[in-house]
């Protein structure tokens, strides 16, 4: 049964709002991860305008810092970042066999952390441009 | 209702033509009496299908699927107005519509008790056995039953079990040890605290509800899944078997597609009707894959 069978449009009625704490858990990790890796990429690339001059460094970073939409990127970086750390702790713990009873008020509690944190980091990461 | 299509047919044609009378009548007049048997029929019709089922009727949702069966090929949806009674779990419901209304119904049951297995369903996006599930404790009035996603459907409310079987049967389900005690009739304990080590995964009832929750093992078939590694777990960690049979079952969980296919969603744990602590099972086989394996000197 490599093939899933087809029951027509009753098969995937609605099904994402049943999943569970774990399993959103699981696909904010999978995609937050993602995201991460996309962001280290860029990271590197504008790192890397150090190597033709200092000029050419500075520009970029300040051109790019004066930007609106880059200053809400960089909120959405951190809400990203935060989520998957404490969500990675989480799993660190659920690997290590401990507190799997609580996994579901965990994740809650990453969730939370994690937007009490974006939230206390908007006044730094937007002032100056709007 | 839609439980009946066929019948609908049925009593508007054996309906008598209400044309008998012998005087020649306007067009508009036989329009009329026509009218008016037709409503006839469907009031009688509506008083057949639908008796005095009291105020706490539910509505069951069914799943419907028959390949061998021209015009049933199509899955949809039927739904039944089942008499709600005291106690009522969703398999009696089930078996209420199946007796009541359409004994095509199809759906394996068998101890109505929670512990053979047969009636795992899917059962309002969730999947839980139908003879344990209170139809008071579902939310609504309505109750959605739908055979196991990720299984391939026989017919109706039946799925086709035996990649669940192989993959039970591919952990070697069973005792076996090549550690027995020295005299011929002496017996070989287990010790209390292994026993109680053990006891949840003891509880596995085989109905297949956790290898339909997990989109793991939904997306890569070779997995083995949660309920197979749960009877890993069972035997690895009895200590009866001894330490050679562990490595054996060690090797057996250890592969591609055993315990590191799992990715602690916990859609197992949440559905088990047992209570087993899958999840924990798995990750505890996890653990001991590591410490047989890492070795530091």
């Amino acid at each position: 049964m490599s093939q899933s069978y087809d029951r027509g449009t009753v098969e995937d009625f609605g099904r994402w709002r049943s999943f569970t704490a774990g399993m959103w858990a699981w696909l904010f990790h999978k995609f937050t991860g993602w995201v991460l890796i996309g962001y280290l990429f860029t990271h590197i690339a504008v790192l890397s305008t150090a190597l033709t001059g200092e000029a050419a460094y500075n520009d970029t970073i300040v051109g790019l810092e004066s930007l609106a939409i880059v200053r809400l990127l960089e909120v959405g970086l951190l809400a990203v970042a935060v989520f998957h750390i404490l969500n990675g702790v989480r799993l660190l713990f659920i690997d290590l066999g401990t507190g799997l009873e609580a996994q579901e008020e965990s994740f809650y509690a990453s969730l939370v952390i994690t937007g009490a944190i974006t939230i206390a980091s908007v006044p730094t990461f937007v002032s100056g441009v709007f | 209702m839609s439980t009946q299509p066929d019948q609908t047919d049925d009593e508007t044609e054996s309906t008598p033509e209400p044309d008998a009378e012998p005087e020649p009548e306007s067009p508009g007049e036989r329009r009329r009496a026509e009218k008016a048997a037709r409503a006839e029929a469907a009031e009688e019709e509506a008083a057949d299908a639908e008796p005095d089922l009291g105020d706490d009727a539910i509505t069951l949702k069914v799943f419907r699927y028959d390949p061998e069966v021209e015009g049933k090929t199509e899955p949809r949806f039927d739904t039944f107005r089942i008499p709600f009674t005291k106690g009522m779990t969703v398999l009696d419901a089930l078996i209420e519509a199946r007796d009541t209304y359409d004994s095509s119904l199809t759906f394996r049951h068998s101890c109505r008790q929670a512990v053979c297995g047969s009636d795992a369903l899917f059962i309002n996006g969730r999947q839980r056995l139908g003879c344990q599930t209170q139809i008071a404790d579902l939310d609504g009035d309505v109750v959605r039953v739908e055979p196991l996603p990720h299984q391939d459907v026989v017919k109706d409310l039946v799925v086709d079990m035996e990649h669940f079987y192989d993959q039970m049967e591919a952990v070697e389900p069973y005792f076996q040890t090549d550690e027995t005690p020295d005299g011929e009739l002496e017996e070989q304990f287990q010790t209390p605290e292994n026993r109680e080590e053990i006891k949840m995964s003891t509880r596995c009832i085989w109905c297949g509800a956790c290898m339909s929750s997990c989109n793991i093992a939904a997306d890569e078939n070779e997995y083995l899944g949660p309920a197979a590694i749960n009877k890993a777990y069972r035997f690895a960690m009895d200590e009866r078997e001894g330490e050679n049979m562990k490595e054996h079952r060690m090797e057996l969980i250890e592969q591609e597609n055993g315990v590191w296919r799992c990715q602690t969603q916990f859609s197992c744990t949440n559905v088990c009707p047992k209570d087993i602590p899958l999840t924990e099972h798995i990750q505890e086989l996890k653990r001991e894959a590591v410490k047989s394996n890492l070795k530091f000197w």
